[in-house]
């Protein structure tokens, strides 16, 4: 007796809620991964998964389990060759190949560490973990591209709700008048006349002979009419749709930082997460986004990603240079028209006096009316920020651009000392823009 | 060992006559080519029922097929086969690494899954060719179901008709404390349950069987009982009086005689008897415990369940195409397969993990079939009471019903199979610098190797002997364990600990681990919390 069941259509994944308390569970252990990680990924690649490499440590199942290494035991082994009884093998060196190697890691899950691919969700949960990022804000981060179904002409195929009654008929019209299908009127024609000789009584031969061709002619395109129908299967036309990502504008994220001295790893590591989140951000919002990195000192130049955050430079600092170089970019590459241009400038402060009206004049007159949003970051660590808590201990940069902001609405200004302090930074421009969605 | 050989077959005897009328027969063929849909399958099913039940006479449950795909195989292999099971990450960990380890090609999948349940639920791939649902439907729906339905251990262990209600009730009840007492407080009581499956399973004492509205009620019962003992007085404690050391004695020993002291069953006592758990708690070590019991025979048998699967879809592929059911073309595909699943790499082989369950077993029940048909003057000698006999099959179905592993290769392995495996016992004295062999496959060594190998699978071997032998209640609580050491074994001492953090945690009180030689009652080592 049997009975046999198709179990593919089953939901799948019935192991997630397993999945999701693992991850749960090593949480610290995917928490430092994933920071490691980020440290190696460029900001553009926010897309995909991210293989993970994590130590066992608490993710251990420990039982009891005998000591391999002591006790006096046998074992039967197959394959004897040539060992006679009595014979005494050298045991292997302990950690080495061989028998004693081999049964240790079979007994003792020899793992020390354990990789796994995070989906690209899991990695953004565990990336936005300490930005305090808002949950609808999350969400709609994730969210997939939008399609749209767009016309894309005709096909043979499809469901009646899409069937192109016009181009049908067409196809059909033409073809009977090719096979030369007899119309309704001709019938009806044949028919009268049929009629009209019958009621002539009383038939002489050559009005009966006339019927009887009629009757035939009539038999004949009553065939026809069958054998060429009013509507073929190959008449039908269906009206086709394909799915198109919907169409966006494109955008440019110029990314701008000072890479003096004075910018120290962590520095450039939280400036790296402002720019990451800004561009998923952006990421949202457009199709396409370039990312074009700009670093200063008092010279400055654009380069690529690598260079951008793992090279050091010396020199003095001077901001508007960065300024200068990023006014070039959008001349010669990024038209305003075509692109929608967001800045964003991390720097520790430092700027030669004299150059902060330069700065002043130039984001004013020519950056500002052709950018989106420029947000500038001043990156402190946590010893700064203790020593200066003062609200008025201020960088020139810093009260520069302050006055800036009060006159620009696209301007944005922000001290950041730990991870949680960037998103905020963000969340003005993002309030703007789902204000304009709205009206 | 080799790939099967065609030549001393039983069956072709009987082979020979259906196989000159086979060219005409043609049309009899059961299927052609690789592909697989329920038409044939079902066709095919009911070829091979034909065979099993009538020519071989297997007794077998009803057989439930489910195809599935390899992601789902994957699912199933995280839940250790079980259709169902309840939550907990250890099961997600296993799920990621079979798969990290699936994807890179490291590991294949599972042809088949088999539950030992009523009806019994084989699981095959979409993936699988006819030929390999044919050979699955064989092994799995017949060979392990006709094992599962007759084995004693089995028959005494397990509950074929509850497993799967059991299973349903599990996942619910440990679904429902998550939601009454969250799930970290779940996952603690989990995991410290989990470390002790080894020891959550009665070795001794009849099992009895599951049911799952008796358990309910069970539950309830005892839930009642305590409220209706509850007394307000008793929160008032009553004054201590000192007693003399007699009369602790007997007391002592009175208790430890209630608490049916010594208990190896570890997780059975903390249910019983931690001073520290509540009832859902408790439940919950039922629950593993029922679990870890559940899957105890198969542990046993490994190599005879094997065996018997192996040498039941051997037999019955052959059969079917002596009768023309099959085609030559299928045979060399089945014949590829079946050579590798049973092949035993020698010790000194860069794949060798030990003996191969599927190939001893298999090589132990054609060597039976043989000793049965044609037995040797050495085989009248070591087996008299089976030699010659020519009844073989309803001497597997002897063996199959009443041994297990252990006791089965005592009583079968014929000096004949230790020749063809070349096997010889390694002596491992780790206080030596050198291991010595002891017996190779000759006259003199038989006994000893096949007494050797008989030992690898006795449960001493497989299992460590690890007993709850005192409870100081009348002072701190403390929990005294003793490990009866087998072969001068001591535990792993980084594992024995923690190990043992999650023996305190389930008792509350200090928990102390001693290495007891049997032979001196020397404490080796102790392992203290």
């Amino acid at each position: 007796m049997m009975h046999i069941i198709d179990r593919r259509l089953n939901p799948k994944g019935k192991s997630l809620s397993n999945r999701q308390r693992f991850l749960d569970r090593a949480k610290k252990q995917i928490k430092r991964a994933v920071d490691d990680a980020l440290k190696n990924r460029k900001i553009s690649n926010t897309d995909g998964g991210e293989r993970i490499k994590i130590p066992t440590e608490g993710l251990h199942e420990p039982h009891f389990l005998g000591d391999m290494r002591k006790g006096n035991r046998d074992r039967v082994l197959p394959g004897n060759r040539d060992f006679m009884p009595g014979d005494k093998i050298k045991r292997p060196p302990p950690q080495g190949a061989g028998q004693g190697g081999r049964e240790g890691a079979e007994d003792g899950e020899g793992e020390d560490s354990f990789q796994f691919t995070l989906t690209r969700d899991e990695f953004l949960d565990i990336f936005f973990e300490d930005m305090a990022l808002p949950d609808f804000i999350k969400k709609s981060i994730k969210e997939e591209v939008i399609h749209e179904y767009q016309r894309a002409g005709y096909k043979k195929q499809g469901s009646p709700s899409n069937l192109n009654l016009k181009l049908t008929m067409r196809n059909s019209l033409a073809r009977r008048l090719c096979l030369h299908r007899p119309r309704d009127e001709e019938i009806a024609e044949l028919e009268d006349q049929i009629t009209a000789l019958r009621q002539k009584t009383p038939l002489s031969p050559k009005i009966s002979q006339q019927l009887g061709v009629l009757l035939e002619t009539l038999e004949t395109k009553k065939r026809k009419r069958r054998v060429v129908p009013y509507i073929d299967p190959l008449d039908v036309r269906y009206s086709s749709f394909t799915q198109v990502e919907k169409p966006n504008t494109q955008a440019v994220m110029f990314c701008l930082m000072d890479v003096s001295g004075s910018m120290g790893e962590i520095h450039k590591e939280l400036a790296k997460r402002f720019f990451m989140l800004l561009h998923l951000f952006l990421n949202r919002q457009y199709n396409k986004v370039d990312v074009v990195f700009i670093r200063h000192t008092h010279l400055a130049s654009e380069v690529d990603e690598e260079t951008f955050f793992h090279s050091r430079e010396t020199g003095g600092t001077i901001v508007s240079t960065a300024l200068e170089i990023m006014q070039q970019v959008i001349k010669d590459r990024y038209p305003p028209d075509d692109w929608n241009i967001y800045a964003a400038q991390a720097s520790d402060g430092d700027n030669l006096n004299s150059d902060n009206a330069h700065c002043q004049q130039l984001l004013t007159e020519e950056l500002l009316p052709k950018c989106q949003y420029f947000a500038y970051v001043e990156v402190w660590d946590s010893h700064e920020a203790e020593m200066f808590p003062d609200a008025s201990n201020v960088t020139r940069l810093w009260q520069t651009y302050d006055e800036i902001r009060q006159t620009h609405e696209n301007f944005a200004v922000k001290k950041v000392t730990r991870a949680e302090d960037i998103f905020p930074v963000l969340h003005d421009l993002f309030a703007k823009e789902r204000k304009s969605e709205d009206v | 060992m080799t790939a099967p050989k065609r030549k001393p077959h039983p069956k072709d005897t009987a082979g020979e006559k259906s196989k000159a009328g086979l060219e005409t027969n043609t049309p009899k063929l059961l299927y052609d080519g690789a592909e697989w849909d329920y038409a044939t399958v079902d066709k095919t099913f009911q070829a091979i029922e034909k065979i099993a039940l009538d020519e071989m006479g297997l007794d077998v449950y009803p057989t439930q097929i489910e195809v599935i795909t390899s992601e789902q195989m994957l699912d199933a292999y995280s839940s250790i086969g079980m259709p169902l099971m309840y939550n907990h990450w250890s099961f997600g960990k296993s799920f990621l690494r079979d798969e990290a380890s699936y994807r890179k090609g490291r590991s294949g999948l599972a042809y088949e899954i088999v539950i030992n349940s009523n009806p019994c639920i084989c699981y095959i791939m979409e993936e699988n060719s006819m030929t390999m649902q044919t050979l699955v439907m064989a092994h799995a729906a017949f060979g392990h179901n006709h094992f599962f339905k007759n084995n004693h251990l089995f028959k005494q262990w397990t509950d074929a008709n509850a497993i799967l209600d059991y299973l349903q009730f599990a996942k619910n009840y440990i679904a429902k404390c998550e939601e009454r007492h969250g799930k970290k407080e779940v996952e603690k009581i989990l995991d410290s349950a989990h470390a002790l499956r080894d020891q959550g399973v009665d070795r001794f004492t009849r099992r009895q069987k599951l049911d799952v509205a008796a358990l309910r009620q069970l539950e309830l019962d005892r839930e009642e009982y305590e409220r209706s003992q509850y007394s307000e007085l008793w929160r008032t404690l009553p004054e201590f009086k000192p007693k003399d050391s007699q009369e602790i004695d007997q007391i002592e020993k009175d208790l430890a005689h209630k608490l049916g002291l010594p208990e190896s069953n570890l997780l059975y006592f903390l249910e019983k008897h931690s001073p520290v758990l509540e009832n859902w708690q408790r439940e919950i070590l039922r629950i593993v415990r029922s679990l870890a019991q559940y899957f105890y025979p198969q542990r046993q048998t490994k190599l005879m369940n094997e065996g018997c699967a192996c040498f039941t879809h051997y037999h019955i592929m052959n059969r079917l195409y002596d009768l023309g059911q099959v085609s030559e073309g299928v045979m060399l595909e089945f014949i590829d397969f079946h050579t590798s699943v049973i092949a035993q790499p020698s010790f000194d082989s860069p794949n060798f993990s030990g003996i191969n369950p599927y190939a001893l077993g298999f090589a132990m029940m054609k060597d039976i079939e043989r000793i049965c048909l044609h037995p040797t003057e050495e085989d009248r000698d070591w087996f008299p009471d089976i030699a010659g006999n020519d009844t073989p099959i309803e001497t597997l179905k002897m063996a199959w019903e009443n041994f297990r592993d252990e006791s089965f290769i005592l009583q079968y392995l014929s000096p004949h199979l230790m020749r063809e495996f070349r096997l010889f016992n390694l002596n491992d004295d780790t206080t030596k610098p050198h291991f010595i062999v002891d017996a190779i496959h000759n006259k003199s060594g038989y006994k000893t190797v096949r007494s050797a190998l008989a030992a690898q699978y006795s449960v001493a071997h497989l299992d460590l002997d690890i007993q709850v032998t005192n409870v100081d209640l009348h002072g701190n609580r403390a929990m005294i364990l003793t490990h009866n050491m087998a072969n001068g074994m001591t535990l792993e001492e980084k594992q024995a600990d923690l190990v043992l953090c999650h023996i305190q945690r389930l008792w509350g009180y200090d928990v102390t681990l001693n290495s007891v030689d049997p032979n001196t009652n020397r404490i080796t080592k102790t392992y203290a919390e």
